[in-house]
């Protein structure tokens, strides 16, 4: 047998025998010991003149910057690369990116204290000790308080230290070896298929119960219902159709029939209900250009952009155009004239009579009268003599 | 370790403690009165400023000593004298109140009759916030506290003579039959001293807001004492580092609950963005009041986490001496916060008077000198408690 000594151990059987243990080692000068104890011992950490761990680095750096990248995310996806307004809050709404980075920093904190725990203190992938299994370790976690001398000390010597330790009247000494192999290996192929196995049955039940056992029956999350989509035949009708007509007489929201259609020369039309306010005047603008423009021309002489393949229609500033009532105006975009056919299913209510109220602006400006210009170089400020 | 050699010899307090005492009080009082004739609406609001100061060090130490008694807490017993003497000025407060209450139209909008007539939403608060009730809650309140103040600290007191047990355990059933009604008074005192000084604004959780600041400024008071006292070598060696650790571990948290709370009321208001809610802090956040509004941040939360956060800081005598010191100030900062915008001619921003500075001086007198009466007839520690021996041989 060829053990390697790990240290030596004594026992004691109450706190009090530890604490003065632990003092008088750290007096004769140990450093690499260690005291054990089935229960947390008040003052011990003082008696054997510990420094405060510094575990709390870690936290605090990883801490910080869990707080730093919490933000920087929330910044950038927030008011940088997608920037959107909620609740009216500014784009960075630091009070509400508060809670959410009190948690990264939280979480992050906390798992580096883990993690930096079993990596630098633990000293990870080591996963042994030598106290592992040993009767003194069995001891001391149950009812008894025992403190280790270990061989690596610098002034460890093996009678020097079994007389140190039974300077101090423990109740019996022991001697602790390495074990001769490594009892649990990490890289150990069994170990190592066992962790696969593990993480392969772990994600795969994962996916299953969440991409496919979720959505068997009864789960249908409302994806079947009892109802028809449009286009779908039906076998409650004699017809056979899904889809059905309205009652007669129905009207569509926000549409109101319009009482004239049809009639080319009608002996009544409708009061322009909306005034010519500038939002009115720029919709009607818009309108005019993208749907009259092509025939009438930009400025409503029948200067076509057409080319001749359909026939120019007469200029707007005719005599005739200029004394037609805004409701003729709205019945002909309405329903239509001559060759121009209706426009009711394109242009809206609305545009409509904005249009009416823009071709209005056009005919006045062709035909202005002096006091026009007067009101004019008094709102733009041109005073030039004229 | 153990330290069963325990040796109590009654020494004097430090005779700074009455001499500064009785100079600030003296100093103090001539001050205040001149302001008082300078002008009457500012000296009002900055008498509140120290009157809930003072509630705040008196109300909070009574909590502290109520919780050692509820929790079996020993740690706290060799120097739950400090906060008993602190706890004396609770029955001070019926002298102290009765210029408050005097002066209610200078510092009430709604005590104005002719200005609730006007205004709905006052109206409809008047069956609560009126004079006359308003004045029996407070003396009632007052009188809650002075009822407890006596009970715990006769029996404590009478311990050290009798060493009788049971009294422990009475103190236990008062302590328990205090802290709900604590709660409840305190919500109420916030609510009318400080939070009906806007009488249109509303917040619920406005009540733990001012008791986060009432335990820190109570703990930080003791403290302050405590590190003072063991310097000069009165508690030697009875407080430890472990003991002087759990003020420091105490203080963070409280520090940390006061921005807890702080935020959350910020939080959900400025979330919700409702006028009625929001013109609170909009005042806080006219002209000169935004620098106050931010320096609160820093003084109260952001500087004090700092300093305690590694664990030496919270056992370094030093340290916590400078930090009980910045946290006393940081409540006072908190209530001037709180109670000066409220004032008309401030409500655009703050503009600078020598008053401001007058009133804490009175305010440190007022303390010091009850402390100094009280403590001059009493044993500094609790000779007789069955928990002393644990609490001097505490260890963390």
């Amino acid at each position: 047998m060829n053990k390697r000594l790990f240290g030596i151990a004594a026992l004691f059987k109450t706190p009090d025998e530890i604490i003065r243990a632990a003092k008088k080692t750290v007096e004769a000068g140990y450093q690499k010991y260690d005291v054990h104890s089935p229960y947390p011992v008040h003052g011990i950490d003082r008696a054997m003149k510990l420094k405060p761990s510094k575990l709390g680095f870690i936290t605090l750096v990883f801490g910080l910057t869990g707080s730093a990248l919490a933000l920087l995310l929330m910044y950038w996806t927030m008011s940088v690369d997608y920037p959107m307004i909620i609740g009216g809050k500014p784009f960075f709404a630091l009070p509400a990116f508060i809670p959410v980075t009190f948690e990264v920093t939280v979480l992050l904190a906390t798992l580096a204290t883990v993690i930096g725990m079993i990596t630098f203190f633990f000293r990870f992938p080591e996963n042994d000790h030598p106290l592992h299994d040993t009767e003194y370790m069995k001891k001391v976690s149950r009812d008894h308080f025992g403190v280790v001398i270990e061989a690596s000390d610098k002034h460890f010597d093996e009678s020097k230290v079994r007389e140190f330790l039974s300077s101090l009247h423990p109740i019996s000494l022991e001697e602790i070896y390495y074990s001769e192999k490594e009892t649990y290996p990490v890289l150990e192929p069994k170990f190592v298929t066992f962790l696969v196995v593990v993480a392969l049955v772990t994600s795969g039940v994962t996916y299953f119960s969440l991409n496919k056992l979720l959505y068997m029956q009864p789960f249908t999350w409302m994806m079947e219902q009892p109802k028809l989509n449009p286009q779908q035949p039906s076998t409650l009708f004699a017809d056979g159709f899904g889809m059905r007509t309205p009652v007669q007489g129905t009207v569509a929201r926000g549409f109101i029939p319009y009482p004239y259609m049809g009639q080319n020369n009608p002996t009544e039309v409708l009061q322009n209900p909306f005034l010519p306010t500038k939002e009115n005047l720029k919709l009607g603008e818009a309108k005019y250009l993208t749907f009259c423009s092509p025939c009438h021309g930009n400025f409503g002489d029948g200067d076509s952009r057409l080319r001749g393949q359909f026939p120019n229609p007469p200029s707007l500033h005719s005599s005739r155009a200029r004394e037609f009532s805004d409701g003729m105006i709205y019945h002909i975009i309405t329903n239509g004239q001559n060759i121009m056919p209706s426009y009711a299913s394109q242009i809206t209510r609305e545009e409509r009579w904005a249009i009416v109220n823009y071709i209005r602006v056009l005919q006045r400006a062709k035909n202005a009268k002096s006091s026009d210009l007067q009101v004019v170089n008094k709102e733009t400020g041109n005073n030039a003599s004229n | 370790m153990h330290q069963t050699d325990f040796k109590y010899q009654r020494k004097d307090l430090p005779a700074g403690f009455s001499k500064f005492g009785f100079a600030f009080l003296l100093i103090g009082l001539i001050l205040a009165v001149a302001a008082f004739f300078v002008d009457q609406s500012r000296a009002a609001f900055n008498y509140l400023v120290i009157y809930m100061m003072i509630v705040s060090i008196a109300l909070g130490s009574l909590f502290l000593i109520a919780l050692e008694y509820v929790a079996g807490a020993d740690w706290s017993t060799p120097f739950r004298r400090i906060p008993e003497f602190f706890a004396g000025l609770i029955p001070v407060l019926f002298v102290l109140v009765i210029p408050l209450l005097l002066l209610n139209h200078d510092l009430f909008h709604w005590a104005h009759e002719e200005a609730v007539k006007q205004d709905k939403i006052l109206e409809g608060k008047a069956p609560y916030l009126n004079l006359s009730f308003f004045v029996i809650r407070t003396l009632v309140f007052i009188a809650i506290w002075v009822l407890f103040y006596f009970l715990l600290t006769r029996n404590s007191r009478k311990q050290d003579t009798t060493k009788d047990q049971t009294l422990t355990s009475k103190n236990i059933r008062f302590s328990a039959a205090f802290i709900p009604l604590f709660a409840i008074t305190i919500t109420f005192t916030a609510v009318d001293w400080l939070m009906s000084l806007e009488p249109h604004w509303f917040s619920t959780i406005f009540g733990v807001y001012y008791f986060s600041g009432t335990v820190i400024a109570a703990l930080a008071a003791v403290t302050l004492v405590v590190v003072v006292l063991k310097e000069k070598g009165y508690f030697n060696p009875w407080i430890t580092d472990d003991h002087l650790y759990s003020f420091g571990a105490l203080l963070f948290a409280f520090v940390n609950f006061w921005a807890y709370i702080a935020f959350s009321q910020f939080m959900l208001i400025w979330y919700a963005d409702l006028p009625e809610e929001t013109f609170w802090y909009l005042t806080r956040w006219e002209g000169s009041w935004v620098i106050f509004s931010l320096l609160l941040i820093v003084i109260h939360f952001v500087v004090p986490y700092a300093m305690l956060l590694s664990q030496p800081a919270k056992m370094n005598p030093k340290r916590l001496k400078f930090i009980s010191i910045w946290l006393l100030f940081a409540h006072l900062f908190d209530l001037f916060w709180l109670i000066m915008p409220n004032m008309q001619p401030l409500k655009k921003g703050y503009v600078f008077s020598w008053i401001d500075l007058v009133f804490p001086i009175l305010g440190i007198g007022i303390v010091l000198t009850i402390f100094n009466f009280i403590a001059k007839k009493e044993n500094l520690i609790p000779v007789g408690d069955p928990k002393l021996k644990r609490g001097i041989n505490f260890h963390l």
